[in-house]
């Protein structure tokens, strides 16, 4: 019996063992992948290994750049791209393209009908079927079809602040993040090459460093100094001027484009406040438009103007200016609340909505479109959130903070919400949801009241930075 | 002395059998010729539910407020614009089961895709997929953000989507999300990593 026993735990903690070293079901790590540039299209490709080799998928690989037509029996695969016709057999090195011998550098693979190239072959392969030559960076993952790489130049204005001035051949569209003095843009669609040093140092105090690398398929520009870097685009996105320490000074005066003044069908009591206004709180929809339905009898509408009027007290006995949208059933378009908020100059614009879903509180910054046309000095009217999106983000993890503090459920995220990417000052929109007690919390004084304490904490903390003091 | 009749019999019997022997080689010929053939024709055209490939779906949770990346195996046509409609329908009936973490009406569907190079995709949704939303910015915006993500990850070259309702522009999905201008693939990626 006690033989059996010790085979029984032997087995368990064998279990235990293999499951203690298997990988964790969580996130797998950066995902491997190609990124192909050319003048058709621009695009990412999975990598594959396969026995020691990486691989891409040929169909995949061609398709977004000419016909393709495959056919297979599961051993061998012929395709035609264009007028050029290859087959291929699996496992085999060896392959015929537009009648003449091709040698793969790893057997060529197919799995689900799908045939699979090595990575390391793309070089002397693409231009097979393309007939043009292609230039493929394989420990960076990076193929340029043609002669589609955008060059990169640098200048440093060493004014006060100083900015350091990217130049691009073509418009580029990075994803950009900081952390304390670091800037760092990703290019991950854009052909983006190395502009000539991978590394430059400026005899500057405040902006020290920029170094360019590549890697799995993206080109990095980081840019180093001894002060927080902010962003912004110009010169229809070919320019990116790295400048230290957030500034919304430009704010007042910047003018927005658009063939109308929606801001002229407000009332004059809207913006009778302008120069002292700091706080512009929207509640959301209003009138004919209800919003949600958030039960047979309570619209999305009732709910949201009784929460702005208490954000409005909580902002005001913390010494705020506020100006609320609307205080009554009354109906404003998107256009005239964004177009108040920006006349009235306010430092902040906080939307505000009601959910029955969910619980706690959402709160989201602009998700800006594929920006509009520009117009010399004026923001195209769909992104003049652009500058003063960095600040609009760091108002949304404020406000998440404060709830937290104050045990509300709270997610920040971005959705594409109009007015926030209309307004030119910081601008959130705050969503909530019931609590624990469902859906007549949305109704309740005290569940509303911490949700507005907590935003108008969240507002203080911030305050230095929205530009318009009270 | 053999009666003249049996050699007669024997030899009409010979011939019988010599004749049986030739149709016989003649008939297996035959079936090696037919194999052959019908094995040349398999690949000629895939059926028309295609061969069933890997995708990455991204659905949507409304619970979690995120989108999850799921592999499923799905027969796809030959056509790009095809395939992406099958794709998109293929995640839309995620939704419409009874216990889907992100509900959609069964009325819900894709009635076309249109890819236009370069980089850009138009999805045209039917009015019930819009008219019978639920309305919230968060529902909305996972629904926007799981098909333009799961297009954008099975569609090599897609960069910039645009979502219409039968054919035309619309303002928002169910009062929120934006449908009136062009999304952003990297900018919704993005948003989906925060």
């Amino acid at each position: 019996m006690p033989s059996t026993t010790n085979q029984i735990l032997a087995i368990l903690l064998a279990i235990v063992t293999l499951l203690s070293a298997a990988p964790s079901a969580g996130p797998s790590p950066e995902e491997e992948h190609i990124s192909i540039y050319s003048s058709a299209a621009t695009y990412t490709l999975p990598v594959l290994e396969r026995g020691g080799h990486e691989y891409v998928g040929l169909l995949e690989l061609l398709e977004p750049l000419g016909t393709v037509s495959t056919r297979t029996d599961g051993r061998r695969l012929s395709l035609r791209y264009n007028k050029v016709d290859a087959e291929f057999a699996a496992g085999k090195t060896r392959a015929k393209i537009h009648g003449h011998d091709f040698d793969f550098t790893a057997p060529f693979l197919i799995e689900n009908s799908r045939g699979l190239v090595p990575l390391n072959s793309l070089n002397t392969l693409l231009p097979r079927f393309l007939g043009t030559p292609v230039n493929f960076r394989e420990s960076a993952r990076r193929l340029f079809v043609g002669d589609v790489g955008i060059q990169t130049s640098f200048r440093l204005d060493a004014g006060n602040p100083p900015r350091l001035l990217l130049n691009f051949s073509a418009a580029v569209n990075p994803t950009i993040s900081t952390e304390p003095g670091k800037l760092r843009m990703v290019f991950k669609r854009d052909p983006v090459v190395s502009p000539g040093s991978q590394s430059i140092s400026f005899d500057n105090k405040i902006i020290t460093h920029a170094a360019y690398s590549e890697s799995n398929g993206d080109a990095v520009l980081e840019v180093t100094a001894n002060q927080p870097l902010m962003a912004s685009f110009s010169n229809d996105r070919k320019t990116i001027t790295v400048s230290a320490g957030p500034q919304i000074s430009a704010t007042p005066g910047a003018a927005v484009t658009r063939s109308q003044n929606p801001a002229q069908a407000l009332t004059a009591s809207s913006v009778a406040t302008t120069h002292r206004v700091l706080a512009v709180v929207d509640p959301a929809h209003g009138g004919q438009e209800r919003g949600a339905a958030l039960t047979d009898t309570l619209a999305e509408k009732d709910v949201t103007l009784g929460f702005a009027r208490l954000l409005r007290h909580e902002l005001e006995t913390r010494g705020f200016a506020v100006t609320l949208l609307r205080d009554a059933d009354t109906s404003s378009t998107l256009d005239q609340r964004a177009a108040a908020a920006n006349v009235a100059r306010a430092g902040i614009y906080i939307s505000l909505h009601a959910v029955s879903q969910g619980s706690g509180a959402k709160v989201y910054t602009a998700l800006l479109p594929v920006e509009g046309p520009s117009n010399g000095l004026f923001h195209p009217w769909n992104a003049a959130q652009a500058p003063a999106l960095p600040l609009s983000r760091i108002v949304s993890a404020a406000i998440v903070t404060e709830m937290q503090k104050k045990a509300f459920p709270v997610r920040a995220s971005s959705a594409s919400l109009r007015p926030l990417n209309n307004v030119l000052m910081p601008a959130v929109a705050v969503e909530l949801a019931p609590g624990a007690d469902g859906i007549a919390d949305l109704t309740s004084a005290n569940y509303q009241q911490r949700a507005a304490s907590a935003i108008a904490d969240a507002v203080v903390s911030v305050r230095d930075r929205l530009g318009v003091h009270p | 002395m053999i009666p003249r009749h049996l050699l007669i019999g024997v030899g009409a019997l010979l011939l019988l059998v010599v004749a049986m022997g030739i149709y016989v080689r003649h008939m297996r010929r035959r079936a090696g010729e037919m194999e052959s053939l019908a094995a040349n024709a398999l690949p000629v055209a895939p059926p028309a539910s295609g061969p069933t490939e890997t995708v990455t779906l991204y659905v949507a949770d409304d619970d979690a407020g995120t989108l999850r990346a799921r592999s499923a195996q799905i027969p796809l046509p030959g056509g790009r614009q095809q395939r992406a409609e099958e794709l998109l329908r293929a995640l839309l009936r995620i939704y419409q089961q009874p216990s889907a973490a992100h509900p959609l009406s069964p009325a819900s569907d894709i009635r076309s895709i249109y890819l236009v190079d370069p980089g850009a995709a138009v999805i045209d949704l039917n009015a019930a997929f819009a008219d019978q939303h639920r309305s919230g910015i968060l529902s909305e915006q996972l629904t926007v953000n799981s098909l333009v993500e799961t297009l954008a990850a099975n569609v090599p070259g897609v960069q910039r989507v645009n979502i219409l309702v039968e054919g035309k522009t619309r303002d928002t999905l169910a009062g929120h999300a934006d449908l009136s201008e062009t999304f952003d693939v990297t900018a919704i990626e993005q948003a989906g990593n925060q």
